[in-house]
């Protein structure tokens, strides 16, 4: 087996028409499925299903509650829905709907979260979603999953399908940088990957910025520091196992996400050391703020995701290991 | 503190849809509901917990759905093509409860384990606990959008079975059962039944007080929902209405039933402090003898 990552990165592709072209993929292998979306298919490129099975389509209208719970029905009568909309929603206003019923009562639906992060970037703060994770991430019985590129998309979305309860599925509005060789990348819920190896510390990241975590674990391989790099595309249940390793290994973890540094991959990560192996953390993500308007790349960098953001993280980590 | 050995319902016989409403029929069901009403009253004075005045004003409603209207079996809960029952007021399931127990669905010997810990019976009804509970409910304003997706999903499957909501009407403040009722008009779901229970009382006043309901026909209709509307604690009126539901297509169906909050114990009728409050021993002494004077009403 050859390596996961790439060594020259891809073209930057759009992760929406990525799931787009997932979802029709996908139509095809599970005969169940149905796609709903509340007035937003264009956004988050359900209308690319649409477009191949028209019969099994729903557009609730502008209507995030009912868009969870017609799902719920369908669910219960045997349908494998994915419900669209903007992450935001799934985690505030349709929030009950998923906690009652996809949580609670455990329908298996699954909740795409279009604009994840702060990938709506040029809307603003109110279309984007720096919380989804921690609230979404703290229901019982959902899994939270956080595809990075093209590849991980198509081959997460499936595996998403074929898990059996319903998963938060976080994608993101813009294009995205392939990190992945496709024959080599074979990702399963709940287990995290190993995509660089290294002995000084660990980066555990999530999502778009796994590639800026590559970049920066190549950047300091040049000044001698040797970091290992993960991909933890589940969220819940989180790999345990994968993280103590890591943290007896490494001995220091530094945790990079497109969210709050509160309660989302950071979060995850630190009950686990803080239970079964504590060990210096270091959280990239969002200070806990709202951000703002503005191009994708440079508010990743203002609020605080930057590649000099996490090779700094990783030296903080480090300082504290001694 | 729990005791089965109190129970005193005679459950009715189940007369499958289609079965002529006859006099007896009616008697038989009208009688059973008031019975239902006294197991309610002891499994919520027996831990003096649950929600009374919601639970006594559906009590005709979903007796006729139990032991008439819908197409179950008990054998099997999980049937692909039993009726849906979506009881969207979660709250009043202390109705639920011996309704489904009485149907064979579970032994009725549990109910008097309503409430307690360990108890399949929850407080609102758990889908995983006890068979045939199709969805959890208790948060108000799910019904009608679970129902569109379970009416639509069967008629992408060919599936002729239907899908009955269980409102209440304070339930209709809340907004997406106004979101649901959009989508089901918009894909024309016939085999959606919604039933409103229309007892103008909920939790801290009247309907009226609260948040104004009416013109409730009105609304209905101009969300393009064909709306009959009658009174719910009359069983032939009741029966009636689910068999007309049958015969409308290309909308959903609202039946209105109006009735009364608490009915049957003549010192909680229309009294939103029944809405979630148990009675004391006096009081349970006296809603007991009305509601046998109830049930005796219809022996023949």
């Amino acid at each position: 087996m050859g390596t996961i990552v790439r060594e020259t990165f891809g073209e930057p592709f759009s992760a929406r028409k990525a799931y787009g072209q997932a979802l029709v993929e996908m139509g095809e292998h599970f005969p169940n499925m149905v796609v709903l979306s509340a007035d937003v298919s264009n956004s988050d490129h359900s209308f690319m299903f649409e477009a191949v099975y028209p019969e099994r389509f729903f557009n609730v209208g502008i209507a995030e509650q009912a868009l969870v719970d017609v799902a719920v029905g369908m669910a219960h009568s045997g349908k494998l829905p994915v419900a669209n909309t903007f992450a935001f929603l799934f985690a505030t206003r349709a929030l009950e709907q998923v906690r009652t019923h996809c949580a609670y009562g455990e329908a298996n639906v699954k909740l795409a979260g279009a604009y994840g992060g702060l990938s709506d970037s040029f809307d603003g703060p109110t279309h984007q979603s720096e919380s989804d994770l921690a609230i979404l991430r703290s229901l019982p019985n959902l899994a939270v999953v956080v595809p990075s590129d093209p590849v991980s998309i198509r081959k997460l979305l499936k595996k998403t399908l074929e898990w059996p309860g319903p998963v938060y599925f976080r994608l993101c509005r813009n294009e995205v940088i392939p990190v992945f060789h496709e024959n080599n990348y074979d990702p399963e819920i709940g287990k995290g990957i190993v995509l660089m190896d290294g002995k000084d510390a660990t980066i555990v990241c999530c999502g778009v910025l796994v590639a800026r975590c590559i970049e920066a674990a190549r950047q300091l391989a040049r000044d001698g520091i040797f970091v290992r790099v993960v991909e933890m595309h589940t969220l819940k249940p989180v790999d345990e196992e994968l993280t103590v390793r890591c943290a007896r290994e490494t001995g220091a973890l530094v945790t990079v996400e497109e969210h709050t540094v509160i309660g989302g991959l950071g979060g995850a990560v630190a009950e686990v050391l803080a239970a079964r192996h504590p060990v210096p953390l270091e959280r990239v993500g969002v200070a806990d703020r709202f951000a703002e308007t503005g191009p994708y790349d440079a508010l990743l960098d203002r609020y605080g995701m930057s590649r000099a953001d996490i090779t700094s993280a990783v030296r903080r980590a480090l300082e504290r290991k001694k | 503190m729990a005791t089965t050995s109190n129970i005193t319902v005679r459950p009715p016989r189940v007369y499958p849809r289609g079965t002529c409403h006859s006099p007896e029929m009616i008697a038989d069901l009208s009688r059973a509901a008031w019975e239902f009403r006294i197991q309610v009253l002891r499994m919520i004075y027996n831990y003096k917990t649950g929600h009374l005045g919601g639970a006594f004003s559906i009590a005709e409603v979903l007796t006729a759905l139990f032991f008439h209207h819908l197409r179950l079996d008990p054998e099997r809960p999980d049937w692909p093509e039993r009726d849906r029952l979506i009881f969207s007021k979660g709250h009043a399931c202390a109705m639920l409860y011996p309704c489904r127990a009485y149907r064979g669905f579970f032994p009725p010997e549990e109910l008097m384990t309503f409430r307690a810990l360990d108890s399949r019976l929850q407080g609102h009804p758990e889908r995983q606990k006890l068979p045939g509970i199709e969805v959890p409910a208790g948060p108000l304003g799910h019904g009608v959008a679970i129902g569109a997706g379970m009416a639509h999903a069967a008629r992408m499957d060919g599936r002729r079975h239907r899908v009955y909501v269980v409102l209440g009407d304070g339930e209709l403040n809340s907004g997406p059962i106004w979101e649901g009722a959009l989508v089901a008009a918009k894909y024309q779901l016939d085999q959606l039944v919604a039933i409103v229970d229309y007892n103008g009382v909920q939790q801290t006043g009247t309907t009226t007080h609260v948040m104004p309901t009416e013109p409730i026909t009105d609304k209905w209709r101009a969300f393009n929902w064909h709306v009959l509307d009658i009174h719910e604690h009359n069983m032939a009126e009741v029966l009636d209405a689910l068999d007309q539901a049958d015969e409308v297509h290309g909308r959903p169906t609202v039946i209105i039933g109006r009735g009364t909050k608490g009915k049957g114990v003549s010192f909680m009728e229309g009294d939103s402090y029944w809405h979630g409050a148990p009675p004391t021993p006096e009081q349970f002494a006296a809603a007991l003898q009305e509601l046998r004077k109830g049930a005796e009403q219809w022996e023949r």
